[in-house]
């Protein structure tokens, strides 16, 4: 197949029925309503389902029924959206069933606007619902990501029972580039046995449940969920890096971000500073080791967010304070300039006394 | 090769479609291209901008905070963009709704009364394409009969085709006095 | 010896925890009754509630899922769309269904799911222990109105099939009770008709419940069944309040 001038928003929908999602709930809000438009064109001749639910809660509980039926099910949100899914959220990890959740972020807190923003990195990788749990957080900076992620995140849902997140923001939802939808590709994924769709006479019945008033009980089902977290972490982190291995300097950032920040580092690069880019392309699981790998050769890290710094939390941590970490970024839909990044990094790289030609 | 295009106008000038279809020629052949629009309430009778970027190696940040080319089609346009272009850059506006010219030096800029073009000759919602084939003529970033094809062959409905295909000629052609 | 009663199959061998004289079991059996009648245990689904039949999962026998509080209309729908073959009903009580679940109850009501609701009145939060229900009776003493339930101050209680009946989307709702055998059997055949509907493709279906609570309304379970009677039933009266398959237009 060829490629294709597409929108991100678009290339989540087309990628998501690619991955055979037959049903999609959702509620409008910009700005990645797009993905709710496309499946409405598109869910008919898929002999699939794009319904507008009366609200995100409505939405999520839909996908919900639908996952717990045993169907590829996704609904996406932007920031105050995500906010009312997050009960679903932790009912679906209550339940472990799989879903796809995409949140095309915005500013906030509130309303807040409706320019891009990375500022729902906390609630996506720490507290997306209550009770412990972790999400799987695919964070893509391409459009073609926003395609492969969003297969990707069918499968990694469907093999460990578990809702995936896609963490995108409002730019590269917005932004049109060329993608081939054929690059998608899928793995095996176990049968849903446990799936409540009718027991047909040929088992017990199927009990799709949050609910365990016993502690013990309670916590051995937490225990074998964090099982299955650790098999997440050994097998799906994914990063990308980018002139890392002589950078006296790394740059860490997610989304578009790290594009801002590619282009950053070319910049400083041609002046003779030494600077690199790490790409963490799953926020959870993180790439703790590998910026703690790092940090033996690297003389400082860099967290660039669209926000007022919480990734850089997971920076700080993972290297164990052997470098230091510096944070720069804008909030409130204000995205910084590559000449902006730049410039802080050619600060960084005289107070560190870093060679430059 | 990397060029930093910028296209701005009021919202319902087509701006955004401009956009679309320099980034999709630019698609065809074989560039790397980002397109990214101002969106929201914005758009909708406001303001309106999009970003095109077009190169031969990968595309970092889509943003175009300096362009090398800049498509104005408004007034507050020129105003905030024309300061922008980068030294040696180029300026293509409309000057049927731009009754300012550029006072810089180091820029090149070249002007067409589009809109007032487009109405004069029954293709009022095409000025947009007007400055795009007035925009090719003027650099040699593009093909002009590939552009052909795209905004004309590939167009299933026959007046927007001919509507399109008429106004990329009128902008080609246009000879500044 | 012939077997004269039985458990209904739809039922498990789960112990129920329901109180003394409370109806949820009467209406969980007819529930069973009618599933095992039109033999669909096979291919239905259940949504449980939050409150008193949160663990309806483990006492029904089809596939169940449990859903948060207030969201087994939007649940359903995820189910029954997602699989239209599947005979998909909600269980709910009215903390769930007329209060944190009404936007679900209404919009699913509206868009005609065709699913079947049982919808279990009994005018107080039984669960959390006797709280106010949107049910809840004016002047009701409850732990949350100690001094009776003051419309200007708690605001006035809902009367749901009524409410849904102008909605395009229902088929059928009616407000049946359990709190004499004559009025068990007319409940039962109203549930029965719930569920034909839905095999029909027929849309949204209501069946209200008024029911007893003795444990939180601090009465014995004869003196509640009298309390429905006297106080429940002349504020929500029983019948049928739409029907599509009725002559003239079916609104009450």
């Amino acid at each position: 197949m060829a490629k294709v001038l597409m929108k991100g928003n678009e290339a989540i929908a087309e990628a998501a029925i690619e991955a055979g999602c037959k049903y999609y709930f959702g509620y409008p809000i910009t700005p990645q309503t797009e993905i709710s438009e496309y499946m409405a064109k598109r869910m008919p001749d898929e002999g699939g389902l794009c319904l507008q639910a009366e609200s995100e809660i409505a939405a999520i509980n839909m996908l919900l029924g639908a996952s717990a039926s045993g169907t590829r099910a996704m609904t996406s949100s932007s920031s105050p959206g995500i906010s009312l899914k997050s009960e679903g959220v932790s009912y679906l990890v209550g339940c472990d069933l799989p879903a796809v959740i995409v949140n095309v972020q915005r500013g906030g807190p509130g309303l807040g606007g409706i320019q891009p923003s990375q500022a729902d990195y906390y609630q996506a990788t720490k507290a997306y619902g209550h009770g412990d749990m972790h999400l799987p957080v695919l964070a893509p900076s391409t459009v073609q990501e926003m395609a492969t992620l969003t297969c990707e995140a069918f499968d990694i849902a469907d093999i460990y029972r578990t809702p995936v997140i896609i963490l995108a923001d409002g730019a590269v939802g917005q932004m049109m580039e060329p993608v081939n939808i054929a690059e998608c590709r899928s793995r095996e994924v176990p049968p849903k046995t446990w799936a409540a769709c009718g027991h047909g006479g040929r088992r017990r019945h199927n009990i799709i449940n949050s609910l365990l008033m016993d502690p013990e009980e309670l916590e051995r089902t937490v225990l074998a969920r964090f099982e299955r977290y650790r098999e997440i972490e050994k097998n799906e982190l994914a990063f990308a890096e980018y002139m890392v291995d002589d950078a006296d300097i790394i740059v860490v950032a997610f989304g578009i971000a790290a594009r801002i920040c590619r282009t950053a580092v070319d910049a400083v690069r041609a002046k003779g500073i030494k600077a690199g880019l790490l790409r963490p392309i799953t926020l959870w699981p993180f790439p703790s080791s590998r910026i703690l790998f790092h940090s033996e050769t690297a003389k400082a890290f860099l967290s660039v967010e669209l926000s007022m710094g919480q990734m850089v939390t997971d920076v700080k941590l993972a290297c164990e304070c052997r470098r230091p970490v510096e944070f720069f970024g804008r909030t409130g839909g204000v995205i910084p300039e590559p000449g902006d990044v730049a410039a802080k990094l050619t600060a960084m790289a005289k107070e560190l006394g870093c060679e430059t030609r | 090769m990397t060029k930093d295009i910028l296209i701005a106008g009021f919202g319902g000038q087509g701006v955004l479609f401009a956009g679309k279809a320099l980034a999709k020629m630019a698609m065809n052949s074989e560039y790397e291209v980002t397109w990214l629009p101002s969106y929201g309430p914005e758009m909708r009778g406001g303001a309106a901008n999009c970003s095109v970027i077009i190169s031969d190696d990968v595309i970092g940040s889509p943003l175009v905070p300096a362009p090398d080319i800049l498509i104005a089609m408004n007034r507050p346009s020129f105003d905030k963009f024309e300061p922008r272009i980068k030294p040696g850059g180029m300026l293509f506006a409309d000057s049927s709704m731009i009754d300012a010219a550029s006072s810089r030096t180091d820029i090149d800029a070249f002007y067409i009364p589009a809109s007032r073009m487009a109405s004069e000759n029954g293709l009022s919602r095409f000025a947009n394409v007007i400055m795009l084939g007035f925009m090719i003529a003027k650099t040699s970033l593009f093909d002009y009969y590939e552009f052909l094809s795209d905004l004309v062959y590939e167009i299933t409905r026959d007046d927007i085709a001919a509507g399109n295909h008429r106004a990329l000629s009128l902008g080609y052609n246009y000879q500044e006095k | 010896m012939s077997i004269v009663f039985d458990k209904p199959h739809a039922l498990t061998d789960e112990l129920m925890h329901y109180c003394p004289g409370c109806t949820h079991g009467i209406v969980h059996r007819l529930v069973a009754e009618v599933i095992d009648e039109l033999d669909i245990e096979d291919r239905t689904v259940g949504i449980a509630p939050v409150g008193c039949a949160v663990f309806a999962y483990n006492y029904f026998a089809c596939d169940m899922i449990e859903a948060a509080h207030g969201r087994a209309p939007a649940v359903a729908t995820g189910v029954k769309r997602a699989n239209p073959e599947l005979v998909v009903f909600t269980y709910q009580g009215d903390g769930d269904l007329a209060a944190i679940g009404t936007a679900e109850t209404v919009h699913a009501a509206t868009r005609g799911e065709n699913i079947t609701v049982i919808f279990i009145n009994n005018c107080i939060y039984g669960m959390t222990g006797g709280q106010m229900a949107p049910t809840t009776l004016p002047g009701q003493v409850t732990t949350t109105t100690p001094y009776g339930r003051k419309p200007k101050i708690q605001g006035n209680p809902i009367r749901v099939c009524e409410m849904l009946s102008t909605l395009d989307g229902v088929a059928y709702a009616a407000r049946v009770s359990v709190d004499t055998p004559a009025n068990v059997r007319t409940a039962k055949a109203a549930i029965m008709r719930g569920f034909r509907n839905q095999l029909a493709r027929k849309g949204f279906s209501i069946i209200e419940v008024l029911s007893t609570c003795p444990t939180n309304w601090g009465l014995s379970p004869v003196e509640a069944l009298s309390w429905l009677r006297e106080n429940m039933i002349p504020y929500y009266p029983l019948g049928t309040y739409k029907d599509i398959d009725a002559a003239g237009g079916g609104r009450k």
